[in-house]
């Protein structure tokens, strides 16, 4: 069986509730036991994605929905904490220092279940990041700084994290193998 | 949940109880508010008891940040009790437990002001 869910519903319960209910759907009658994990994965190749305001509101969604549907997969809890953490983290970047709050441009969020992976997509349509401009939040003179940990955390979190910048705004890519190292991220090409 | 507050004395220690989410929006403003306010009234020995916050993302952790610097700025000494497994976990991975003055007990926090 091959299972393909791809909408792009505007952000309001309704629509966002519609949605995921066909993503729910088509999880129904699947055997969810570890064992069978990925025969299950195997069977359904599915993605959602969402077209979300640039609001706060919409970071605390994208983090419910990582949540939800990291659950839904089979994630652990130590994984789906640090996926959901991951979109967040990527959902506030995009919202705050890509789209800058502007009312009139929007963030897509997008989930696709591959083989052996959870890939979660995050676009914005602000301005770009240099991503040479980024600091280093270990490094002992930025350690003190109060912000600029996001994309650390979700690099920390997820096992590949791409970043590709455009004039026309930034793709967040975050990649969690199903049955991949739970920490540590590897990093992707950017 | 959403993050709530409430400070109380302990011998001239000000412990601020936190519970729920430090995050981007109404906690870490709610955090930082309540800082300023104990700083500009005087109360320079804050203890931020973190116990009952159960998610922490990158802007609650600015606000930690931001909490002790400027409370350190002004002269003053604020200290992190008993840290959850998330929290600590965090500020491990991002190199600030060790910047942190953390505790695990309440009465040894305050007894640790000098």
């Amino acid at each position: 069986m091959c299972v393909r869910s791809l909408t792009t519903p505007r952000f309001d319960r309704q629509t966002t509730a519609s949605s995921f209910a066909g993503f729910r759907r088509a999880l129904t009658g699947i055997p969810q036991d570890r064992c069978g994990f990925k025969q299950y994965l195997s069977a359904m190749e599915q993605s959602v994605s969402y077209t979300l305001d640039s609001t706060l509101d919409t970071v605390d969604h994208a983090e419910e929905k990582a949540t939800r549907i990291a659950t839904e997969l089979g994630f652990g809890e130590d994984e789906v904490m640090q996926i959901s953490m991951a979109v967040r983290e990527g959902a506030v970047n995009a919202v705050l220092h890509g789209n800058a709050y502007a009312p009139d441009k929007k963030v897509i969020l997008a989930f696709e279940r591959t083989s052996e992976d959870l890939v979660i997509t995050i676009r914005d349509e602000g301005k770009g990041i240099n991503l040479s401009e980024i600091p280093n939040p270990l490094a002992p003179e930025n350690l003190l700084k109060t912000s600029g940990r996001g994309i650390f955390l979700m690099r920390s979190f997820m096992d590949v994290v791409e970043i590709r910048p455009s004039q026309t705004g930034t793709e967040v890519k975050l990649i969690k193998h199903v049955h991949g190292p739970s920490a540590g991220g590897k990093e992707g090409s950017q | 949940m959403s993050m709530k507050l409430s400070t109380r004395q302990v011998d001239g220690v000000t412990i601020v109880d936190c519970s729920g989410r430090i995050t981007l929006g109404e906690g870490s403003v709610m955090m930082r508010d309540t800082v300023r306010d104990l700083l500009t009234k005087g109360n320079k020995k804050i203890v931020l008891n973190l116990g009952e916050v159960n998610y922490i993302d990158s802007s609650g952790i600015g606000e930690l940040v931001s909490a002790f610097t400027t409370t350190k700025n002004q002269g003053g000494e604020l200290k992190l009790l008993h840290l959850t497994k998330k929290v600590h976990d965090l500020l491990q991975i991002t190199k600030l437990y060790t910047v942190f003055d953390v505790k695990d007990d309440e009465a040894a926090a305050v007894k640790a002001f000098k």
